[in-house]
Formats: structure tokens, sequence, C-alpha cells
């Protein structure tokens, strides 16, 4: 067992019991909310006539359903508007504060978290979605739950959950130009497959990592559920600290910070930490990753060949076999070249300031062929307001993309925002599932946001290195 | 209050298969994004794999779920990651609503064996071989029972009896039925109190 990490540490400290029936009770710090996995929970709560336990460690926005181009109300999906009314409903009964797009400060659950200062190292973290564990980028201990657990949640403010292993995961060296967080945790994957982390809470570490911002630390953290791993984090350091010193939160409350700190530094893990397992990644190997295949451990550096099916282990090839038949790509062949009819950038992996800053490098002076549908949504609101007064917006405009309003949008098709028919995307999101952008027959293609600028502008998955503007992280 | 709510003892589970072959199935296979955006689980039974069961226009496919053989089926025999990506309980409530009772598979991924616990539905595993054989003897039986034993850890059909592992939390939860965690854990308000208070942030 694992002894002296930063997930020991926080789950020691969040303990309430052990429960009759072996798990551990955890006290959790933030519950996170939105429209399409909580509803069916305030039912619960209603037939059980139970309150929520702390709104005031809930917060609401909306993401999943919230149409990106025209927001006026109603919505013009009626299935949509019912689900907004009653994410409104439940949340103005319960006194719960709710992040919605009149605020200004609506977007995607995992990046309006950490921008409101609210995602803080050593906090335990919990949404009804699986890519909670971003906020493990800060060092908090995030995990998606299921609705019955969002149930547990609002009338107790705990969780019960079985502790479980962890595996450090040393990035060592350095990114090479075009290369980003995203291809590090798409080679992780890939590497340790979609079912490696299953039982372990990934410690992400090393030299790479340290030298990533926090958005890069987030985007890594966040497709920790696409390895297996239920959790992943990043230990606390300078990074972090600067980050949330400017977040709203701190920038009111100095005095917490400060006070704050201590127990931040507290729970990073001990040099001497024990762990089930590690493993060490050299970033410096690393190229820019595209995904082949239909789950997001069928990644491939973007020169390198696709595997034939028969030379990898035995338990993946039949699913590889159909992957390559639905995307339509042949062993042997690299990524580089394959047709694209959309390009998104967006998604609570990479749908930031920073990414949106090195994509629009690559934009700039270009322009997206007329066979190609391309579009922004920034994660945010706030996102899209900074990247508008930076010009960002322009820049994209100008080369023929669409600027759209936050939400989730394209990586799960939940708006009007989907492939249609067998379109194949350039996707910047985490999820290349047979029909998840909104078509059954639609081909994701995932990759990093300036690779999505560049397959944008060409009409193809190109490798980013071969255009001048290319960026390092 | 909460404690009038009756949590069932899941010991064993008992009825006829349906093999849903292959690796990876995630949920958004399971249950397409469209489908969730409702307030209510309530009817998400009829779209359990609908893009694997239906084509454009709403003509069945090849899918055992399609297939009357299976229409009775309440153990649902799986291969490996099953119910990996996205958290949706929306995928075990409409795989329980179409009439499944149990899962028996070589590996699940985590939450979605969680929110099953929730529901009191086991996830029982068992080696790739094993698995295989059980689908091949489900395909062949349609109507051959089969019988889940979560506390002994076993699996009875066609006169033999298979081991299977039974994660221990879950195997006590259910078995002792202590799977819906609302009101077990809402009896500790003193303890969750302390815990709060020791945390500098709250």
């Amino acid at each position: 067992m694992s002894e002296g990490t930063l997930y020991d540490k926080v789950w020691d400290r969040h303990k309430v019991t052990t429960l009759p029936n072996g798990q551990d009770q955890l006290f959790v710090g933030l519950h996170l909310i939105h429209e399409v996995t909580s509803p069916q929970a305030f039912g619960m709560l209603q037939e059980r006539d139970l309150e929520v336990a702390r709104p005031d460690l809930t917060l609401a926005t909306v993401d999943h359903i919230v149409p990106t181009a025209d927001q006026s109300r109603p919505y013009s999906d009626d299935a949509a508007e019912e689900m907004m009314s009653e994410l409104e409903q439940n949340v103005r009964d319960a006194d719960i504060e709710f992040l919605s797009p009149e605020t200004g400060e609506q977007g995607i659950v995992h990046v309006i978290g950490p921008e409101q200062g609210l995602t803080q190292p050593g906090k335990t973290i919990v949404c009804g979605d699986s890519h909670t564990s971003t906020h493990g980028a800060f060092g908090a201990l995030a995990f998606g739950i299921g609705t019955s657990q969002i149930r547990d949640v609002l009338a107790t403010q705990t969780i019960a959950m079985e502790k479980q292993k962890v595996r450090k995961i040393q990035v060592d060296g350095e990114l090479g130009e075009g290369v980003e967080a995203k291809d590090i945790i798409l080679e992780i994957i890939r590497r340790l497959g979609t079912e490696g982390g299953v039982g372990y809470v990934y410690e992400y570490a090393g030299e790479a990592i340290e030298d990533l911002g926090m958005e890069g630390r987030m985007s890594i953290c966040n497709m920790s559920i696409e390895g297996g791993a239920r959790a992943g984090y990043v230990n606390p350091d300078e990074t972090t600290y600067e980050w949330l010193k400017e977040t709203d939160y701190f920038q009111e409350h100095p005095e917490k910070f400060e006070e704050l700190k201590p127990y931040w530094e507290s729970i990073r893990s001990d040099d001497d930490a024990e762990y089930d397992d590690v493993v060490h990644i050299d970033a410096s190997e690393l190229e820019p990753v595209v995904t082949w295949g239909t789950t997001p451990g069928q990644g491939v550096g973007v020169t390198q060949p696709i595997p034939a099916p028969e030379d990898l282990p035995a338990e993946k090839q039949d699913t590889a076999r159909r992957a390559q038949e639905h995307m339509r790509v042949e062993p042997g062949d690299t990524m580089e070249g394959y047709d694209i009819d959309v390009a998104f950038l967006g998604s609570c992996t990479n749908a930031r300031l920073p990414d949106l800053r090195r994509a629009a490098k690559i934009v700039e002076g270009r322009q997206v062929p007329d066979d190609v549908r391309a579009f922004v949504v920034p994660g945010s609101q706030r996102v899209q307001k900074a990247a508008e007064e930076e010009g960002l917006k322009d820049v994209f405009e100008a080369a023929g993309f669409d600027w759209r309003n936050a939400g989730c949008s394209m990586c799960l098709g939940m708006n009007d925002d989907q492939l249609e028919g067998d379109e194949a995307s350039a996707s910047s999101s985490n999820r290349n599932f047979v029909g998840r952008q909104g078509s059954k027959d639609g081909r994701t293609v995932l990759m990093n946001p300036q690779m999505v600028a560049a397959a944008a502008v060409t009409g193809e998955v190109t490798d980013v290195r071969d255009l001048e503007e290319v960026v390092s992280v | 209050m909460s404690d009038d709510v009756e949590i069932p003892e899941v010991k064993e589970v008992s009825g006829t298969g349906i093999p849903v072959r292959g690796n990876d199935i995630d949920t958004d296979q399971i249950i397409p994004a469209r489908f969730m955006k409702v307030v209510t689980f309530d009817g998400l039974g009829e779209f359990s794999f609908f893009d694997q069961r239906f084509d454009d226009e709403d003509n069945p496919k090849d899918h055992p779920m399609n297939e009357d053989r299976f229409q009775d089926a309440n153990v649902m025999v799986v291969n490996a990651n099953f119910g990996c990506g996205s958290s949706r309980e929306h995928a075990p409530q409409a795989l329980m609503r179409w009439g499944i009772d149990a899962f028996i598979g070589e590996s699940f991924a985590e939450i979605f064996a969680g929110n099953c616990l929730a529901l009191g539905m086991p996830t029982v595993t068992a080696d790739q071989e094993t698995i295989e054989d059980l689908q091949d003897f489900v395909d062949e039986n349609p109507d051959a029972e089969i019988d889940i034993d979560v506390a002994a850890e076993t699996v009875t059909y066609d006169g033999t009896t298979v081991d299977v592992t039974v994660d221990e939390g879950q195997r006590k939860a259910l078995v002792d039925g202590i799977w819906d965690t609302t009101a077990l854990m809402k009896a500790n308000q003193q303890a969750i109190s302390e815990t709060a208070e020791g945390l500098p942030y709250v």
C-alpha cells in the first residue's frame, strides 16, 4: 500500500469513518453539479424527504446541453430548456449558487471551478462527471461520481469510497516544439491502456510535469479517466500557488491564501513516499500524438505508422480491427494527410486561454478551406471574454472559424453541435468513442489544440511542426 | 426520513443470460448522450445500446438485445473494461430498466461498477476463458439458468460451478443489504461535523 503520498494524506484528513460495508466515508470539500446528472439526484432526495446538507459547499453551472450559438431563452431545443429549468428550480429551492450564463461566470464545470479559485490543493472535489479528475492538477483529490452518489453527497456532504493504489507516473525530459501536455497523457494511455489505471490513482510527477503551467496540468489530469484511473493529481508547487493567488477568491481573501498555504504544503507527497507502482516516460521522445481508432488509447505519433492489429496484445486486436474499419485507416499508413471535415477547438481538456492562444498562432494569416467547418468553443465565459479582449476571436474569425459561446459542445454532442453522417473531425476533446460527437458514423481524431488548428487550415491531419508558427509550451 | 428506505440484500441473482461481446464498451455506446436529455431515468431502457441496435431509419440491426431469445435475460455477460468512459449512471439505469439485474465480465470500469453497486447490481468478474465459455454457452442455451452466488463468489450453469470474483466491499455491501449508502452515512452526523471542523479550508 502507498504511504506518505498526497493521496494518503488528503484521504486521511477527510476520512469520517469506515462504514459497515468496508468502504471509507469521506468528507467532500466541494461538490460541483450540472444539469445532466443532478436532476435525478434531487428527485431522489425529494422522495426520501431529505435536504441538501451543505449548499455552501455546492456550486452549480450549466454546460452539457447549453447551446453555443443562440442562447436566448427558452432554448429552441425543448429538452434542453426543460433540463435548464429543472436545474434553476433545484438550485433555487436548495439555495445553491448557480453560475448561469447571465452571470458571465458560466462555463464547463471543470474550467470554472479552478477559475473561481474554489479548486484548491488538499480539497476533496466530486462532480457527476468523469472528467472531474481535472481538478487534481491543483493537488486536489477529485473524482467523477454517479447520480446515486450525487444523492449521497447532497444529503450528507460525504461519499463512500474504497481506497485505491497509487501509481506514480514520472515524466522526465523536455517536450519538443509542437508537443503538449495532451500528447503526454495520450502517450500514457496508449502505453498503459484504457483500463491500465483501474484500481489506481495516478500521481503525475517529474520535470516535464513541473515545467507545465496549470492549464497543461489540467489537460493531463482531465484524461486520467480515459486511462481507467478515477483520479489523477499533481503535487502543488509555486506554479500552483501563483495561479491561485490571481483568482478572485484569493484576491478578495488574501489572508486565506497565507492561512491555507501551510496546509497545501503539508499534503504534498513526501520525498520518501511509497507507491504501489512507478512508471517512467521520457517527454523528449514524444511527438504530437493523434488517435487512429475509437478509444483514447489508440494513439500514435503523427509521423509513426498505424499499428497492425495482429502486432498488438491479443486482447486489443479485435477492438483495433473494428476501430480501423470504422475510421477507414490502414495499418502501416500514418495519420498525416487524413482528410477532416470538422475542426473542434473546445472541451474541458483543451479550451482554456493558453490553448486558444497557441492555436491562434497557427491559424493567423491562414484560411480554413471551404469544405471544412471549424469552430472554437471557449471553456468558459471568462475564457471567451479574455480571448476576445486580446484579439483571438478576430484571428479565428478572419481565418474562417466560428466563434461560439462556452459549453461542452461537440465533445459529446448533447447540443446542436454535432458531426453529421460519416464526417471526420480533428478534435481537441477527450473521447473518440463511436457516436461520441453526435453521429454514430462520425470519426473523431483526438489531438492537441495546435494540431487541431493545423488540421483546420489544411483540411487534413498535419504535423504542426512542419508549420513555422509551431509553439513550445 | 431516509431510514424508511428498504434496502434488500442481494445474496444471489438467478436467471438467463445475454452475451454482449467486445472490450472497451463505453457508456456512450450503452446510452448515447442524446437520450440523456431527460430529468428522470424512467423510460431509458428502450434506448440501451440504441446505436448498436438500430440503423438510421430505426430498423433493428444484428444485436443480442434485439433477439427474441434474449428478451427475458437478466444476466449480461460482457468482456473487458465494460462501462468505460463517461460517469453517467444513465448507463446502468438503462440496462436495469431493460431487465438486467447483474453483470458477469472480465473487468469493469470503476465508476460503472460503483454506479451498479448503488443500484444493487453485482458486477462479478472472471478470466477471459471463463467469460468466453459462458458467452458461448448462453448463445447456445438462451433459456438455461445461470446462478450467481454473490456471497460464495461462484457462478453455476450447465451443472458446473465456476469461481468468480466479487470485489470485497461490493460483496459485503450486497450480501448485508448495505449498498444504499445515504442512510448509512447520514447516521454519522457528529463525525461528519468533526471531520469538517478539522479541515482548514471549510
